[in-house]
């Protein structure tokens, strides 16, 4: 188990999952604002930037990629 | 470094780029011909698309051909083995080959700078989802067949608790069974293609299927035990709801993706799964000169018997050839890794991976033929359907736009500038300003292969460190020798 705050809301995830699987897990689709509508995961690989969080300071890292380290602090971001 | 200390003093450099099928068969193939063999590959752990996993997440049934993987693996401690690694430039230049690289934590300002220099290199770079657009598309709980296998198979996660699969290509139905496994019902799976299309594709000859077929039963098995419906001829034309996906308009679609007037009808679901076939993802062989052929419906790079590139030590194998499926990537990296080492198309260790070519290669003909992108697809568009997701520009914009060429109408419109570098978008707005009758093509180039902060290429930029990481180490060793593995 491990734990991450997201806007400083504590969740819970699985030990390995990525900040997205974890973010799912907890029940969240979208946790970017962007100028058409919030976003979340779309491609799933990498690819296409719709997911993107603040992670313990450090914007733009891609939640589908980056395994979740017990303690992170992830941080909602709003993009044009 | 142990890939130095396996091989022979003089031995032939080799580096490998992309740890998926492709890129796994062509390590083994090249350690088979003695080369000293370097692999990359960005992801946290090797496997690709198709083996995708982590080892406490994913359930063993969304897994294929994992002894083959174990295989692949296990050759690998004669290698040096770089994961989380992506490659942001590359070079080939006077029978040198140079590949740059950043290693770490994904998108992580810690990242340490890896250089590579090698004799030949392999580019197994996969494909990702060509997912069309829809109206509606940018909600919440909509995503592409691709990540709702990746969540399901990386994470153990489904986006939704009811979801509509839409799109073409068998791979909809590993992903439908996929997602019922891991917990989302699956309402049903439309395909775009009709029976006529399929028929004239892949029903006639099954056999071709080859390998492919057992997954496939499998699949369907799957599909009926689940009562998922799978129809043909039919699609998501529109997603609904207003903060996130309340349901989806299907259509039924000519021949030619076509939404039929009147055959609307709506299906409440809470997630969709889009998926209307696979982009390679050209850039890195681009960016080291490869040829690339083909049109606006599919441009891969061109490679001879050798799977040689037009580029002289520059091989290619896997989706970035054309969309074969896992099988056609194994064997093609088998060939691409032996012959970049410099071995030979007559040794007999061949004979295996180049019979399985060969085979491949017309089922992914057939494929393309049953399942390729038709254009009457935009046809289910509407003037301010959003194109490029990055930067918002709606059909209408970039249609306005068309008579212009493809740069400046990117620079007026912003599609595909944004932060995923049209990879996204850029075959459909390709298909829109065509469509208008502007001429388009030219969204495979990109100055960066992969993403990696400013402040690291900078830092790269002045005197270029190389520095050797530790190279992960794959212990379990492989057990039976099918066919085509290439020891
Ligand atoms: C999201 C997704 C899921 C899929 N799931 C399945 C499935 O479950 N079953 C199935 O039959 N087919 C699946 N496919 C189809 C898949 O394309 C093939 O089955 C197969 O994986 C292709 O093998 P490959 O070696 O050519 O490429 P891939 O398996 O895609 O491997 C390419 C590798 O290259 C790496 N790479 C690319 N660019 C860089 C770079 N610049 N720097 C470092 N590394 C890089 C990637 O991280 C990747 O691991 C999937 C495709 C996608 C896009």
């Amino acid at each position: 188990m491990i734990r991450i705050t997201v806007d400083a809301e504590p969740l819970e995830g699985r030990d390995g999952q990525t900040i997205a699987g974890v973010l799912i897990g907890a029940g969240r689709t979208a946790w970017r604002s962007a100028q058409t509508g919030d976003r979340g995961v779309f491609c799933g690989i990498g690819v296409c930037h719709d997911c993107l969080v603040t992670v313990n300071g450090v914007e733009g890292v891609r939640a589908c990629q980056r395994e979740a380290v017990d303690g992170d602090r992830v941080e909602r971001e709003v993009r044009a | 470094m142990t890939g130095a200390a396996a091989a022979g003093a003089g031995a032939r450099r080799v580096a490998i780029l992309g740890g998926g099928p492709a890129g796994l068969a062509a390590a083994q193939a090249a350690l088979a011909a003695g080369a000293e063999v370097t692999l990359l590959d960005e992801g946290g752990r090797l496997g690709g698309q198709y083996w995708r996993h982590h080892e406490q997440l994913t359930d063993r049934r969304l897994q294929h051909g994992w002894a083959r993987f174990e295989r692949l693996k296990g050759v690998l401690d004669r290698a040096e083995v770089h994961t989380g690694a992506s490659v942001w430039s590359a070079e080939a230049s006077d029978g040198v080959v140079r590949l740059r690289a950043v290693v770490g934590p994904a998108d992580a300002t810690s990242r340490t700078a890896l250089e590579i220099e090698a004799d030949a290199v392999v580019v197994a770079t996969g494909a990702h989802d060509l997912a069309l657009p829809v109206p509606g598309w940018t909600l919440p709980g909509v995503t592409t067949a691709g990540a709702a296998q990746a969540l399901a198979k990386r994470d153990g996660v489904t986006v939704g608790r009811r979801t509509v699969v839409s799109g073409a290509g068998p791979f909809l139905l590993p992903v439908a069974q996929s997602l019922a496994i891991a917990g989302s019902e699956v309402v049903g799976v439309h395909e775009a293609s009709r029976i006529g299309g399929l028929a004239a594709g892949w029903l006639p000859r099954p056999w071709q299927l080859a390998g492919k077929a057992g997954e496939l039963v499998e699949y369907v098995g799957a599909l009926a035990r689940h009562r998922i419906p799978y129809r043909i001829g039919s699609g998501v034309v529109r997603v609904l709801g207003t903060d996130r996906v309340e349901g989806v308009v299907i259509a039924a679609l000519d021949a030619d993706w076509r939404p039929v007037p009147g055959s609307e009808r709506e299906v409440a679901c809470d997630s969709v799964a889009l998926g209307h076939g696979f982009t390679p993802r050209l850039e890195v062989a681009i960016a080291l000169g490869a040829a690339i052929e083909g049109d606006r419906r599919g441009r891969f790079v061109v490679v001879d018997d050798t799977q040689r590139t037009s580029v002289s030590g520059v091989y290619a194998a896997g989706e970035i050839t054309g969309i074969g499926g896992a099988d056609a990537a194994l064997a093609e990296g088998a060939v691409a890794g032996f012959m970049a080492a410099g071995g030979s198309l007559d040794d007999d260790r061949m004979r295996g991976p180049l019979a399985v070519r060969r085979r491949m290669g017309a089922f992914a003909a057939r494929l393309e033929r049953a399942h390729g992108i038709r254009p009457g697809w935009t046809s289910w568009l509407a003037d301010d359907t959003v194109i490029c997701r990055c930067e918002n520009v709606t059909r209408r914009t970039i249609a306005d736009r068309a008579d212009a060429p493809l740069r400046a109408m990117k620079l007026a419109t912003r599609a595909g500038l944004g932060a995923c570098q049209g990879r996204t978008c850029g075959r459909a707005v390709e298909a829109i300003v065509a469509e208008a009758g502007g001429s388009p093509e030219g969204f495979d180039r990109r100055p960066v292969l992969a993403p990696v902060r400013l402040g690291e290429v900078a830092a790269l930029g002045r005197g270029s460190t190389v520095v050797d990481t530790e190279p992960a180490r794959c212990d379990d060793a492989g057990t039976t020798v099918a066919a085509v593995d290439v020891q």
